[in-house]
């Protein structure tokens, strides 16, 4: 955010905490110092009316990103998102536009119950005319916000509470990973996991334990769930004959069925075993460890799912 | 534009003589424009030549003519979908709004929006939205880029009555008033949400109070009053451009139709009605005309005339101009030109 500020005056941060507070999780730290208070913007708890700013000022000429501090208080402002940025495009017959970054963290974060534990990835990628982009790891992080923030259509930029503390190599120096192109975050011959986001993990980590089995596992990180880079995992498909889709949203109308779908319809006679996907379970999600860890999408369970699509035990 | 402030105009009774010629005769040829576009497009709605929804703005086209001639050049218009009136004032295309009413391709939206989604770049129009409320939060933003840009230019966000019971007017006007963002808060109160009346949504029926919630300067203003929309108008925006923050003005006005097409308006009297035709701001201004010599019955006719075939035409261009092709289905919806569509 800061490079993108520093060469891009249109560019703001908006949201609750992002100024003097630096960021409910410390994203933003440093930037109030560094932009000042007409560029890194506190707000009152009013996410539909700061959602709404944002989209105004995004139609008259600037670049917000607007920061929820979780996508779970989005929900108070998807009209601005759904009914407004999404649409003004088409509602002006391309006179306004709306280019508009709205970022937070999604999915669960540890032990904070049901209304606080949500993946809404697959809500706004139903959308035409919103982005959504789902970063897995911290250089992917850094060239997809950058591509996101230069964007002119609306992105919707989905990060984890849970991967705020993770390391990873970030060049200092320019570069931007293009929205809508998946990355084979793993090459492999036996089965596609398909995943994105804090779940990409949960594929790598099963990749592993099913290399120690002799399995060898194609990894592929969606980056991007709207749009979706379909020929990236058809083509290992008909590679592997092989699909697991890991995810964390609900299963109903997810990104796994999209994927699904895709797959039967453009790779069917490539399938040697019907698709399978890991979600979390049909459920809100508790408060209780042990609960959490039954609902939520893992290693086990992914290996399980693959094993199944090998007819392996 | 204007530096003279009118005192007399607060209650709406203006003196006469306060404003110039030109303006009362841009009032004129302003309003007259949007109460017979409005006539024909109602009836073609009759005849079912325009579909979807239809909001016929009669009745309150003080409150844009009143403030366009208080605006300059470069302030943002946005309202929510009773919005044929403003473009009409702003200036745009006739052609263009009746090809747009017409679903053609040639609309001000290219056929895309509709009745309830004009938009006009060219005269700073951002739009008819549909949600009741979404476009407050809207103005305001786009008030934010004004004040970003220190340009001292100011946004002007209508709204109806119906539009101060969402929670999107309320944190808009809280943000609006802490960041002395340049907005001018506009409600249309013409008494009706739909059918329900202001007196059953809420305790609070004199809607400019709310602003007081905010500590915003706020006023109640005759919206039938020409005179009296321009010179709250014009206060405001100074007061915007000086760095003052916003104003929400309530304009008491009248819809003489119904919500839409399709209401026949049965929760309100005809005195009612009447007593407000009998405050028409276009007659109203006919009359100051005429007293104070500044036109001739001769003249009016001849605008009359004119603003006739202006709107004739209109529907001809509309007529005549062609619906949309099945080519423009994956336009205008991603600002990126070669979106990758699921085309199954």
């Amino acid at each position: 955010m800061q490079e993108e500020m520093r060469m891009d005056p249109r560019v703001y941060l908006m949201g609750e905490e992002v100024a003097q507070y630096n960021g409910a999780y410390k994203v933003s730290q440093g930037m109030l110092d560094e932009f000042g208070p007409e560029r890194i913007i506190d707000t009152p708890i009013a996410e539909l009316g700061f959602a709404g700013i944002g989209v105004g000022s995004a139609m008259n000429g600037l670049k917000p990103i607007i920061e929820f501090m979780t996508f779970n208080f989005s929900l108070v402002a998807i009209d601005q998102v759904i009914n407004s940025a999404a649409k003004v495009m088409s509602m002006s017959g391309g006179q306004y536009g709306c280019p508009i970054v709205f970022r937070g963290p999604t999915g669960n974060a540890g032990m904070l119950s049901s209304q606080h534990s949500q993946n809404f990835e697959n809500w706004f990628a139903n959308t035409a005319g919103l982005k959504v982009v789902v970063p897995s790891n911290p250089y992917d992080a850094k060239g997809l916000l950058k591509s996101s923030i230069r964007d002119n259509d609306p992105v919707i930029f989905m990060e984890s509470e849970l991967m705020y503390g993770d390391k990873g190599e970030v060049p200092e120096g320019e570069y931007v990973i293009p929205i809508g192109k998946a990355d084979i975050k793993k090459q492999g011959t036996d089965v596609t996991l398909v995943s994105f986001g804090k779940m990409m993990k949960v594929a790598l980590g099963a990749a592993e334990e099913l290399a120690k089995e002799g399995i060898s596992a194609e990894v592929i990180d969606l980056r991007s769930v709207r749009p979706i880079d379909y020929t990236t995992v058809v083509e290992s498909v008909k590679k592997t004959n092989r699909l697991v889709v890991i995810e964390e949203a609900w299963p109903l109308a997810s990104i796994s069925s999209e994927i699904s779908y895709h797959v039967q319809r453009y790779a069917f006679d490539y399938l040697d075993a019907p698709v399978h996907r890991v979600t979390s379970l049909d459920v809100p999600l508790p408060y209780a460890p042990t609960l959490i860890e039954a609902i939520l999408p893992n290693v086990e369970k992914t290996v399980k799912a693959a094993k199944a699509v090998l007819y392996r035990n | 534009m204007e530096k003279v402030k009118n005192k007399a105009s607060k209650n709406g009774k203006a003196s006469q003589t306060k404003h110039p010629k030109e303006r009362y005769q841009f009032w004129f040829e302003n309003m007259l424009l949007m109460r017979r576009f409005e006539e024909k497009a109602g009836q073609l709605y009759g005849q079912q030549k325009i579909k979807g929804f239809c909001h016929l703005y009669i009745g309150q086209e003080a409150c844009a003519s009143g403030a366009v001639s208080a605006s300059i050049k470069g302030d943002k218009w946005i309202t929510a979908y009773r919005d044929h009136g403003l473009p009409l004032a702003l200036g745009s295309e006739p052609n263009a709004l009746m090809a747009e009413l017409f679903a053609k391709a040639t609309g001000c939206s290219k056929g895309k929006g509709g009745s309830m989604h004009f938009f006009d770049k060219e005269v700073n129009f951002l739009g008819g939205h549909g949600i009741v409320g979404a476009q407050v939060p809207m103005g305001a933003g786009i008030a934010f880029s004004e004040k970003y840009n220190k340009t001292g230019k100011v946004c002007f966000c209508y709204m109806g009555d119906g539009a101060v019971r969402q929670g999107a007017f309320h944190e808009a006007l809280n943000m609006a008033m802490n960041w002395k963002l340049p907005v001018i808060f506009v409600i249309e109160n013409n008494g009706y949400a739909m059918g329900t009346s202001v007196q059953r949504t809420s305790n609070v029926t004199e809607l400019y109070k709310l602003g007081s919630a905010f500590d915003m300067p706020s006023e109640a203003v005759n919206g039938m009053s020409p005179e009296a929309i321009h010179d709250a108008f014009y206060e405001a925006a100074e007061r915007a451009r000086r760095g003052e923050g916003p104003t929400l003005l309530e304009l008491r006005t009248y819809r003489y139709k119904g919500h839409s097409m399709s209401d026949p308006a049965k929760y309100r009297t005809k005195e009612e009605l009447e007593d407000y035709k009998n405050q028409d701001p276009i007659e109203h201004v006919r009359g100051v005309l005429l007293e104070n010599g500044w036109a001739t019955e001769l003249e009016l006719e001849t605008i009359e005339s004119k603003i006739k075939d202006i709107v004739n035409a209109s529907v001809t261009f509309a007529e005549e101009s062609p619906f949309p092709t099945a080519d423009e289905v994956y336009k205008d919806v991603y600002a990126e030109a070669d979106y990758p569509y699921i085309i199954d």
